[in-house]
């Protein structure tokens, strides 16, 4: 701890003078990093459209109300579509990222050379594309429609799911498994016996999470032709029927909020 | 335990204890199934058909083609790193304070509920619908991909951090109150240090997550490399798009190896 004497005084202070200058040197190049950024955008901005801004929020937010409630519906379907996105999608993703755990984690690889590179490989490009991204390569590719979307949502979930998993899997408790070992089990009966009692909790619960986040995702493949509600939402969005923009945004925020709660509810169950 | 009975084998037990709650769902779940399953109506010749190019695109993975429009891809991928970067810092700005009044332990009841209810609807809405309202109000371009990230990190951030505020040790707060210390200095001596690890991890983790939607955000004119994206597979030109996704990928990458060292030597 450096201590400064000021003549008799002797004054405390958190730091010793090299370190805070390299501080305030890390702080000036941060701040000098975000400042040239925001030039960036400052110049590909029109200011004067964003100056007219709040008269234009007033304008839309007037042309929205009161929401067409009779547009409601024609929602049902969209509505349940987009939830079987997400469920299926989930489901999908689950079946093909099991495996995929138990490849990539350490203690339960069969090849650590080979296969779980493979595995993490899989893990690290599912998960760093966005679902909108894969719905916009599967729709180009099989055509649009919710079968398109429930594959997106799966590919994209697959990596979270199995990243998850396999560290699950990697934290368990090692005497467990040796005690099934030591009955003179195979190998697939210590998976069942020894591991899987052990990552079950963990995996119901972001199984759940994962849902939920796909009911959030669900809710816009439709921009890109991948089915469910967004659809209606592009279409509202093109002909400027603000009052069905309106009805669309509650209904996706209540399908948001009643996903929530069912998810945490049954996460707390869990736990 | 019963020795009478002839033979007593052993059952796992079940996840779900309640027998009626059981089978209840177990039902529910198969009637769901079939109903869901039954909606579907997938166009097999035209899944048939699209394979080929399915297999081109994987192809186009190992022969990308960055060279073609290498303008278009580094602007945009430039275009998303600085939004990545002026959205995460002004979300997070914004965040510290909304998180403090979103900690009960902190704030009376009226502020906890408004900076909760900030919280809920910047974390409702997916970024893409919050993104469509922002390029209808401040037309089109990177400032409103910015405002949309910056308006969902706040939602992020600030509802963990204050997780992680009402979490703290109270004795520490404590000694810090007992010295006579005024509010100010509370928050910055008695708050700030427990909860600072966190709130630079979480940081880190968010310039991920927003570098990740910042390359969707062109789709709808919001800036970033996703209207290149996009118009590459309109244009079914694999080649470019693969090029396009391994360098979103390789970004990700070094960003979680980056974080991870951070987070590591934080905590």
């Amino acid at each position: 701890m450096p201590v400064i004497s000021k003549g008799e005084l002797k004054v405390w202070q958190r730091r010793d003078r090299a370190k805070q200058l390299k501080i305030w040197a890390m702080w000036f190049v941060g701040v000098a990093i975000f400042m040239f950024c925001w030039k960036i955008i400052s110049d590909a901005t029109t200011w004067f459209f964003v100056f007219d801004a709040p008269r234009i929020a007033a304008d839309i937010g007037g042309r929205a109300w009161p929401p067409r409630w009779e547009y409601l519906s024609e929602l049902w379907k969209p509505m349940w579509d987009t939830i079987n996105i997400a469920t299926l999608g989930t489901l999908l993703a689950i079946i093909m990222g099991v495996p995929v755990a138990f490849l990539a984690a350490n203690n339960t690889t069969p090849s650590r050379k080979f296969l779980r590179p493979f595995a993490l490989l899989i893990i690290v490009s599912t998960r760093s594309i966005n679902s909108l991204v894969w719905a916009l390569l599967l729709v180009s590719i099989i055509g649009p429609g919710i079968f398109a979307g429930t594959l997106a949502i799966a590919i994209r979930s697959i990596g979270f799911v199995a990243k998850l998993l396999y560290e699950a899997i990697e934290e368990i408790d090692t005497t467990q498994v040796e005690a099934i070992q030591a009955t003179g089990a195979s190998k697939l009966q210590v998976i069942a016996y020894g591991i899987v009692p052990q990552i079950m909790p963990a995996f119901a619960g972001l199984s759940v999470f994962r849902w939920d986040i796909n009911i959030r995702e669900s809710t816009i493949l439709g921009l890109v032709g991948a089915g469910g509600i967004g659809l209606y939402l592009q279409s509202s969005l093109n002909i400027l029927a603000w009052p069905q923009v309106t009805v669309i945004l509650i209904m996706i925020l209540i399908a948001v909020l009643i996903s929530e709660w069912v998810s945490s509810k049954v996460r707390l169950a869990i736990i | 335990m019963s020795t009478a009975s002839p033979s007593r084998t052993w059952k796992r037990p079940p996840l779900i204890k309640d027998t009626k709650l059981r089978y209840g769902l177990l039902l529910f779940v198969i009637v769901y199934f079939i109903a869901a399953f039954f909606s579907y109506e997938v166009n097999w010749a035209r899944v048939y058909e699209g394979l080929d190019r399915g297999w081109e695109f994987i192809k186009a993975f190992s022969n990308p083609d960055f060279v073609t429009r290498w303008k278009d891809i580094s602007a945009g991928i430039w275009e998303s790193i600085v939004i990545t970067v002026t959205s995460t810092v002004v979300g997070i700005i914004l965040a510290i304070p909304i998180a403090l009044g979103a900690a009960s332990n902190l704030a009376p009841k009226p502020v906890y509920l408004f900076c909760r209810g900030i919280i809920a609807v910047a974390r409702a809405l997916h970024e893409i619908i919050v993104a469509i309202l922002m390029v209808a109000i401040f037309g089109f371009g990177p400032l409103a991909g910015f405002i949309t990230l910056a308006f969902s990190t706040i939602g992020f951030i600030a509802k963990l951090l204050a997780e992680d505020i009402e979490n703290i040790s109270k004795p520490q707060a404590e000694a810090v109150k007992s010295t006579g210390s005024g509010w100010w200095q509370w928050i910055n001596y008695a708050i700030q240090p427990q909860v600072m690890p966190r709130l630079i991890g979480l940081s880190i983790y968010r310039v991920d997550i927003n570098f990740r939607s910042s390359s969707i955000l062109g789709l709808v004119g919001a800036g970033g490399v996703g209207a290149t994206l996009n118009t590459a597979f309109d244009r079914y030109e694999f080649d470019t798009a693969a090029a396009i996704i391994i360098m979103i990928i390789a970004i990700v990458l070094v960003l979680e190896y980056v974080s991870s060292f951070i987070r590591a030597k934080v905590q």
